[in-house]
């Protein structure tokens, strides 16, 4: 049985991957949905800035966002605090912050999968619904949103592999504690460095990569169909 | 006060080195632009359906203004009811032939009250002959099937103008004389009029009652019927 064949602590950090990465795909969506749309079709002053800035993450040393969301997102940083004391959320030294992390350094890969496919919709298409009596709002939900779905379904699932990867961030932003920002990778990290701890962390990293491919080979299924659903 | 009844168009759209300087009214049932390729026919359906914002114009249609640039109104196209029938179909993939010929449909919904009794799903359908193909997806169609689904499509959304861009072009000689019936037939039965652009005199003898010719983004001399 999986669950005897890990310890418990192990068993631990790869939920807690599992969660972390979740929360980190399912929050980010919508803004990263919204960026890309506005990336796609908007023409604005600062777009250039933008499309930087969502590309940030991506070039940074990972140390240097993890410590940047320290700044910004720590209990006594200006957002930090605000959001603590506004709305109770607390993103320091909790799996919130793990999920914050990884939902930054995810971004570029789910806004620019999404972005790709937002600019190869047909846009006739999207007339031609207006003039069958689709007002805008309507025509995305019914014309775009379909069309673009692989390219959604594509840009969660890179998302999802950088969360379950991500390390240098995350241990910068909310430490490593067993339990509540321990994820996978800081899990082997730590077995690494204790002696003994290498059969845990030759454990964990079957986990990890069992784990990536079933992510992979599911998204790639799941690709194929939808993709065959909406080709032209 | 009497209603003016027809389609009454004024356009002036400049883009690019291309200038659009046209007028014309009409009130046939099936009304041809006519023009050689280039000469502006798509822009003024563009305009005419609400797609393109020309920079001065006014469009009235049986009295209901669509677009006056002097009064700032412009309709825009979700609410102007022009059924688009586009030179390349434009269907769309991801629903299948059903799907397709309901979708102006259901956005049609509210008006049910008023609509036309000859326009159901299943006369459409058998007025086109493409009973057999409703539950394909357009990838799987022919260009002729394509075709008569769009036409479909537009009809069933209950417009009060059919707008057609060429819809033959991308069609062969035996495609072409078969759609041309429906066209035909499509004029005579349904109440909708019929604005249909193309290049060629033959499809235009056929379908027209009213020609209004383009050249150069200019209207010139009208055919009487």
């Amino acid at each position: 049985m999986l669950l005897d064949w890990l310890t418990s602590e192990e068993w631990t950090a790869v939920r807690l991957s599992v969660l972390v990465a979740s929360t980190a795909v399912a929050a980010s969506l919508p803004v990263g949905l919204a960026l890309a749309y506005l990336l796609a079709r908007g023409r604005f002053y600062g777009k250039t800035l933008l499309d930087t800035l969502v590309h940030l993450p991506l070039i940074l040393p990972p140390v240097v966002t993890g410590y940047l969301l320290l700044l910004s997102f720590g209990r006594k940083a200006p957002i930090g605090a605000f959001l603590a004391d506004r709305f109770g959320i607390v993103f320091s030294f909790r799996w919130t912050g793990a999920a914050l992390a990884c939902a930054v350094m995810g971004f570029p890969f789910m806004v620019r999968a999404i972005r790709l496919s937002i600019e190869a919709v047909d846009r006739r298409l999207e007339a031609a619904a207006l003039t069958l009596g689709a007002r805008p709002a309507f025509v995305f939900v019914v014309v775009t949103l379909p069309l673009i779905l692989p390219g959604i379904l594509a840009g969660m699932i890179l998302s999802f592999a950088k969360s379950m990867g991500e390390f240098g961030a995350t241990i910068t932003f909310v430490s490593n504690i067993p339990g509540e920002t321990q994820t996978l990778p800081s899990a082997i990290y730590t077995f690494t460095q204790v002696p003994g701890g290498d059969m845990a962390a030759m454990r964990l990293t079957l986990i990890s990569v069992a784990i990536s491919m079933a992510a992979l080979i599911g998204s790639e299924l799941l690709a194929r169909f939808v993709g065959r659903r909406v080709s032209s | 006060m009497s209603r003016p009844e027809g389609l009454e168009v004024t356009l002036y759209h400049r883009q690019g080195d291309f200038t659009l300087d046209i007028a014309f009214r009409s009130d046939s049932r099936a009304t041809a632009l006519f023009g050689p390729s280039g000469s502006g026919k798509t822009t003024a359906l563009n305009a005419i359906a609400g797609l393109l914002r020309p920079e001065r114009g006014r469009i009235v249609f049986d009295g209901r203004i669509m677009l006056d640039t002097d009064g700032d109104v412009f309709v825009p196209p979700y609410r102007r009811r022009m059924g688009y029938v586009f030179q390349d179909g434009r269907l769309f993939p991801h629903l299948t032939v059903r799907q397709n010929l309901l979708f102006g449909r259901f956005f049609a919904g509210r008006r049910a009250a008023r609509r036309d009794p000859a326009i159901t799903l299943d006369r459409v359908v058998g007025l086109l002959g493409i009973e057999h193909i409703l539950a394909r997806r357009p990838v799987n169609l022919s260009g002729g099937e394509r075709q008569r689904v769009a036409i479909g499509r537009a009809l069933l959304s209950e417009p009060c103008m059919l707008l057609m861009d060429e819809p033959l072009a991308a069609l062969d000689g035996a495609r072409k004389a078969e759609i041309l019936s429906v066209l035909e037939r499509l004029r005579d039965v349904a109440r909708v009029p019929i604005l249909y652009v193309s290049h060629d005199v033959a499809e235009v003898s056929r379908i027209a009652n009213n020609v209004i010719v383009l050249e150069n983004g200019r209207t010139g001399d009208r055919w009487p019927g």
